[in-house]
C-alpha cells in the first residue's frame, strides 16, 4: 500500500504499484512446483492455468471496470471453437491458432461492447446472461459445425514450435498453458498499472464523474471489454489445443458462473485474485467431486456466502489486509 | 370446431400462467426492494418438495398442500431475510447476485441429498385430471385450474398493493425509506412481509409446477432463467408487465416447441435481449 501522502503524483503512484513484490516472484516460482511435486497431476495443473487465465480476463472487466457479466463463457467458447475448427480443417499450428482465436473472440467482444457500454445494473446482468445463453444455443444448434452436444471431434494439434508434442502426461500442456498465462499476466499487469487501468478503476467507482475529467466511460469500457474478450478467447483456445476436444460445456452458463465464483472467492480487482481463486476452486473440485459430485456445490455456496458476508475483498484481499496490519506492527 | 392452433395457444397460455405465478414474487421483491434475488426459484423448489412430501409421505390431498407450500417458503425466506438478505439491501448488485447464487447452490445440494436427483411424482386429485371438450378442443382440467389460480393471484396482488393499508406502506417504504420511517412505518417489517409474500408465491408456483414440468434438484436453476426473463422483459415491479411477459414467453415457448423445435430456446433468449436493448426497463417498466 502507498502511504496516503498529499505529495504522491499519479505517476509515482502507478510506478509504486508496478514494482514487483517479493511475494509475487515467490508466487510465480511456485507455479513450477507441480513439475517436481505432482508430476501425475500435470493435466489438472494445466486446467488450472487455463481457468486462471479465464478468471484474469473476467477480472479486467468485473474487478477493474465494474461490469458484472453472467455470460463471459461465450468468449471462452468462441476461442475454443475457433482454435478447434482451425485445427480440424487442416491448420494445427498451435501459436498461430491462439492468435486467430484471440482475434476472433476480440472482434466479437468489440461488436458486443457497444451494447455492453450502454447499460448498467440489472439490465446489464440480464443482457450478458441472455447473450451468453444465445451463444450456447447457437453452438448447440450448429451441430454440423460444432458437433453440438457430442463435442467437436477430430482436432489434432501440431507440436509447439515444431519441437514439443502434446504428451499424455501433460508436460507440454502445462508448460504451454503456464507460458501463455504468464505472458498474458504480464500484459494485464502492465495494462492495469497504466493510466488506462487507473481510469477503469475510476469508472468503477464513479461512472458519471469520469467523463468530467476527460475519460469517456463508454469508450474505456468498450476497450476493456474487447481486451477481456480476447483473453477469454485465448484461454478457450489453450483448452481446445491441450485437450484436443471442445465440448458444449466450454460455452455454458455453468462455466460463466464458475469463473465468477472463483474470481470473487480469490478477490476481484486485484490481478492475483482470479489466479488464487482458480487454484482453490479447481483443486477443491478435483478432490471433493470424486467423493460426491452432487454435493460439492454445497461447499461452494457456503464459501460464497462467507466471502460476501465477511471477506468483501476475497481471500487475497483478506490476506493482503492481514499482511499490511502485520507490517505496521 | 377450432383448428389445433388454439390448443397450442391454450397450452402456451396455461404454461405462461404457471410462469407468472413463479415469477411475480420476484417482480415484487426485485422491483420494489431492488434486490437481485437469484435464489427465488430455490424457494419455488422448496414449495414443490413440501407438496411432494406431504402428498406422498403423509397422504395429504394435493390441494391442501398448496397453502402449506406457500407458508413454508414464506417462513424460510423470512428467516433468511432477517439473517442474510437485509444486510445487503444497500450493497452492490454483484454482492446480491453472489449471496443468492450461493444460496441456490446450497439448496440444490440439500435437495439432492434429501430427495435424490430423480424426478418426483405427485398425485393430483381426480377432479383435476383429464380434460374438458370445448368446441372440439381438449382443454386439460389442470391447465384450466392453473389459469384460474393465476387470475386469482393477480387480482389479489393488484388489489392488495393498490388499495390496502399494507400496500400503501410498501409503496411508501420503497419510494422514500427515510420519509416512511419518519411517518412511523416499520420499514423493516414491511420489507420482510413483502419478501415473505414474494417467496411464498414462488413456493406456490413450485408446487403447481410439478404436474407440468416435474421437479428435481436442478429446478432452482432451470426455471430461474425463465423467471428472470419474464421479470426483466415485463419490467421490474410491474404486475401487469409480468403477466403480459409470462403469457408472451409461455405461448412462444410452447408454440416454438410445436412448430420450430430446431430453434430450441433460441427464440426466447433473442426476444429478451432485443426487448432489453430496446427498452432497458422492460415493456412496462417505470424507470
Amino acid at each position: 500500500m502507498v502511504p496516503a501522502a498529499t505529495t504522491v503524483t499519479p505517476q509515482a503512484y502507478l510506478q509504486a504499484q508496478s514494482r514487483w513484490h517479493p511475494l509475487e516472484i515467490a508466487f510465480w516460482l511456485s507455479t513450477l512446483l507441480p513439475f517436481i511435486l505432482f508430476p501425475n497431476y500435470l493435466s489438472l495443473a494445466s486446467q488450472i492455468a487455463i481457468t486462471a487465465l479465464f478468471a484474469l480476463s473476467l477480472d479486467i472487466i468485473l474487478g477493474y471496470a465494474g461490469i458484472v457479466s453472467l455470460g463471459h463463457a461465450a468468449f471462452f467458447g468462441i476461442g475454443a471453437y475457433t482454435a478447434g475448427l482451425l485445427s480440424k480443417f487442416g491448420w494445427g499450428e498451435p501459436i498461430s491458432g491462439l492468435i486467430v482465436a484471440a482475434a476472433v473472440a476480440g472482434l466479437v467482444g468489440f461488436a458486443v461492447s457497444f451494447v455492453i457500454a450502454r447499460f448498467r445494473h440489472f439490465t446489464l446482468i440480464m443482457i450478458t446472461l441472455g447473450l451468453g445463453l444465445l451463444a450456447f444455443e447457437t453452438a448447440n444448434r450448429a451441430h454440423w459445425l460444432t458437433g453440438g452436444s457430442d463435442g467437436l471431434q477430430g482436432i489434432s494439434i501440431w507440436p509447439v514450435l515444431g519441437l514439443f508434442k502434446f504428451d499424455l502426461y501433460g508436460y507440454t500442456a502445462y508448460t504451454y498453458s503456464l507460458a501463455v498465462l504468464f505472458v498474458v499476466f504480464l500484459g494485464a499487469r502492465r495494462l492495469i498499472n497504466s493510466p488506462f487501468g487507473l481510469a477503469l478503476r475510476g469508472i468503477r467507482e464513479n461512472w458519471v464523474r469520469m467523463p468530467a475529467i476527460g475519460a469517456d466511460s463508454r469508450a474505456h469500457i468498450r476497450k476493456a471489454y474487447m481486451i477481456a474478450a480476447a483473453i477469454a478467447g485465448l484461454a478457450g483456445a489453450v483448452l481446445a489445443q491441450t485437450t484436443e476436444n471442445v465440448s458444449l460445456e466450454s460455452i455454458s452458463f455453468q462455466r460463466s458462473a464458475d469463473v465468477l465464483v472463483m474470481l470473487v472467492l480469490g478477490g476481484a480487482g486485484r490481478l492475483y485474485g482470479g489466479l488464487v481463486g482458480a487454484v482453490i476452486f479447481m483443486v477443491a473440485r478435483d478432490q471433493f467431486s470424486g467423493i460426491a459430485p452432487q454435493y460439492w456445490y454445497f461447499w461452494i455456496g457456503v464459501l460464497l456466502i462467507t466471502v460476501v458476508m465477511v471477506l468483501p475483498n476475497g481471500i487475497v484481499g483478506g490476506l493482503s489486509q492481514m499482511y499490511a496490519r502485520w507490517r505496521r506492527k | 370446431m377450432l383448428p389445433p392452433v388454439f390448443g397450442v395457444l391454450f397450452d402456451g397460455l396455461a404454461y405462461g400462467m404457471l410462469l407468472f405465478v413463479l415469477s411475480v414474487g420476484l417482480s415484487v421483491t426485485l422491483g420494489l426492494m431492488n434486490f437481485v434475488n437469484l435464489a427465488h426459484c430455490a424457494f419455488a423448489m422448496l414449495g414443490g418438495y413440501v407438496t411432494v412430501t406431504l402428498v406422498n409421505e403423509f397422504g395429504w390431498p394435493f390441494l391442501a398442500t398448496l397453502p402449506a407450500a406457500f407458508i413454508a417458503a414464506a417462513i424460510v425466506s423470512v428467516a433468511l431475510e432477517r439473517t442474510l438478505y437485509r444486510r445487503l439491501y444497500r450493497s452492490s448488485d454483484l454482492d446480491q447476485v453472489l449471496l443468492t447464487i450461493g444460496l441456490a447452490f446450497i439448496s440444490v445440494a440439500i435437495a439432492a441429498y434429501i430427495f435424490g436427483t430423480t424426478q418426483q411424482p405427485v398425485e393430483t386429485p381426480g377432479l383435476l385430471r383429464g380434460s374438458i371438450n370445448v368446441l372440439g378442443l381438449g382443454l386439460g382440467k389442470y391447465r384450466l385450474f392453473l389459469v384460474g389460480v393465476a387470475l386469482v393471484v393477480t387480482v389479489l396482488l393488484v388489489a392488495g398493493l393498490e388499495y390496502t393499508r399494507f400496500g400503501a406502506q410498501v409503496r411508501a417504504a420503497v419510494d422514500n425509506q427515510r420519509m416512511a420511517r419518519g411517518l412511523g412505518i416499520d420499514v423493516d417489517r414491511t420489507f420482510a412481509s413483502t419478501f415473505a409474500l414474494g417467496s411464498g408465491l414462488a413456493g406456490l408456483g413450485g408446487a403447481l409446477a410439478i404436474e407440468i414440468v416435474g421437479l428435481d434438484p436442478n429446478f432452482a436453476f432451470t426455471y430461474l432463467v425463465y423467471v428472470l426473463i419474464i421479470v426483466s422483459v415485463g419490467g421490474l415491479g410491474s404486475i401487469a408487465g409480468s403477466f403480459a411477459a409470462a403469457v408472451l414467453i409461455g405461448v412462444s415457448d410452447v408454440a416454438g416447441k410445436y412448430y420450430a423445435p430446431e430453434l430450441g430456446a433460441f427464440l426466447i433468449y433473442l426476444v429478451m435481449v432485443v426487448v432489453l436493448m430496446w427498452r432497458p426497463a422492460g415493456l412496462f417498466g417505470r424507470r
